[in-house]
């Protein structure tokens, strides 16, 4: 019995990922539309892209090697991986013992990596160009989230989410290290920013190649191979959100298996993460995009927030 | 920042304030709506230009405005050929031009649209007969559909994309 409601549960997350990735990134689309002065398209239209694409005959280039066709499932994949070792609804994920919240970081890094190699694959210029700013971003964004991290880790006294999460939910809105946990917030809503490909660091509805960070690997990208690449671009946003939501407001998620719990537990999932993607569209609109070597200073400014979150927590221990 | 929120949350939605269509002047064939089938929902367009005059590059880019707002038919502008369902092609096909529109037509995955979209990619219009012209975009791809014009309007286009968003063709044609 226990173990049918821990698989249920498990198919329950990896539905609820998949399914709602392309339904955030619906509300991010509307919100700019509506802040442009547009009706922009419906919130369902990302289901309708995914599924024409899967209907389309990919085209591949005859200067690939197996990574271009390998990385669209590696990176797919690892994202959803990543998804399920995190809490979503529920506080205590079934998958917990599978990885504690270093192996979620590196699994998002591992799709990172191929989809770095996939856009150098093809061997165009503005695949690489793409790939060589990726690795920018990606090893800058990397010290600043693993501080942010530890810095809650400290405060929860242990590195595994499900315990942070559970800790922190159980404590009905009371913050055990405020300073620490608002700069590691702070931190960890800059490199969301930079890790997914939003506004200040990289233009998701650019259509201009120099411009380009995570769009210029995709270029080459066509058909399903395309569907699964945009797929996991929403779902790691969504991972991030829901990290965000999680660890800094776990209020309202369930903290047991019983049904009331988890169904408000959802409901005041599904609100919150929509709240952040609403809250993304208006950054997004607010701000323009940074020129390419001022992101360094921005995920500095990260860095530095994460690591006054470890000296706070150090100094006011009491 | 926080002004141009302000400015845009005042001004609210100015989609759909533009005169209305005169009617195409070739009506949509029967198979081209057969073929746009999959693209009801969602189409994508790559825009070919092989040596316009750039009037109708003009007249697409207002499609993409907040007046005309193409998107909420959920009709995205791509930066490449291989994301793409249909091709919008402008301008008579020049020598220089030629090789490219055929490797982009190549590079489009099936099931895939060809629209030429104003006179020259129909039949040339004012170049016809340049020693720098090869022809109409019809001599080196299949075209689908034609939205004639110089340039047409875009509320032309924009009719001529819902005629393709057809559940059922007219029953009078």
């Amino acid at each position: 019995m226990y173990a049918m409601v821990q698989l249920v549960l498990i198919v329950v997350q990896f539905v609820m990922l998949l399914a709602l990735a392309p339904f955030i990134v619906g509300v991010i689309r509307k919100v700019k539309a509506r802040l442009q002065c547009r009706r922009g398209a419906g919130l369902l239209q990302p289901y309708a892209d995914l599924a024409k694409l899967f209907r389309k005959q990919p085209v591949r280039s005859s200067t690939t090697s197996w990574i271009f066709t390998a990385a669209p499932y590696i990176v797919f994949a690892s994202t959803v991986a990543a998804g399920l070792l995190m809490p979503v609804f529920l506080s205590h994920t079934p998958l917990n013992f599978a990885g504690n919240i270093i192996a979620l970081v590196y699994l998002l890094a591992l799709g990172t990596f191929f989809l770095i190699l996939a856009g150098l694959d093809a061997g165009s210029a503005f695949g690489g160009m793409g790939s060589s700013r990726e690795a920018i971003v990606a090893t800058l964004a990397e010290p600043a989230m693993m501080l942010s991290i530890l810095a809650i880790a400290l405060t929860a006294g242990s590195t595994n989410l499900s315990t942070i999460v559970h800790q922190s939910a159980l404590l009905e809105g009371v913050v055990l290290a405020p300073p620490a946990h608002l700069m590691a917030l702070a931190a960890m809503f800059i490199v969301t920013l930079a890790e997914t490909g939003r506004v200040p660091v990289d233009n998701p509805a650019t259509h201009l190649e120099l411009t380009m960070i995570h769009e210029a690997m995709l270029l080459e990208y066509s058909g399903r191979y395309l569907a699964l690449m945009e797929w996991a671009a929403g779902i790691k946003l969504l991972v991030f959100l829901t990290l965000i939501v999680n660890v800094f407001a776990p209020w309202g998620i369930a903290t047991s298996v019983a049904p009331l719990a988890l169904v408000t537990g959802t409901a005041v999932y599904v609100v919150k993460v929509a709240g952040l993607a609403v809250v993304i569209g208006v950054i997004e609109s607010m701000f323009a995009k940074l020129r390419l070597f001022r992101v360094p200073e921005l995920l500095g400014a990260a860095f530095i927030l994460a690591l006054l979150a470890l000296v706070f927590f150090y100094t006011l221990r009491g | 920042m926080f002004r141009i929120i302000k400015k845009s949350l005042a001004t609210g939605v100015v989609t759909g304030q533009y005169p209305a269509a005169k009617a195409p002047s070739e009506p949509v064939s029967r198979e081209a709506i057969e073929k746009a089938k999959p693209f009801r929902r969602s189409l994508t367009i790559r825009e070919v230009d092989t040596g316009s005059c750039n009037a109708c590059e003009m007249e697409m880019n207002a499609l993409a405005n907040p007046v005309y707002d193409v998107e909420r038919f959920g009709v995205h502008i791509a930066a490449s050929p291989r994301h793409t369902d249909a091709l919008v092609v402008t301008g008579p096909v020049t020598v220089n031009m030629e090789r490219a529109l055929k490797d982009a037509y190549k590079q489009t995955p099936d099931p895939k649209l060809v629209i030429a979209l104003g006179d020259c990619a129909i039949n040339c219009g004012v170049f016809k007969g340049s020693y720098a012209v090869t022809g109409p975009v019809e001599r080196h791809i299949p075209v689908d559909v034609r939205i004639a014009g110089c340039p047409p309007r875009p509320a032309e286009i924009l009719a001529v994309l819902g005629e393709l968003r057809k559940d059922r063709p007219n029953s009078d044609r």
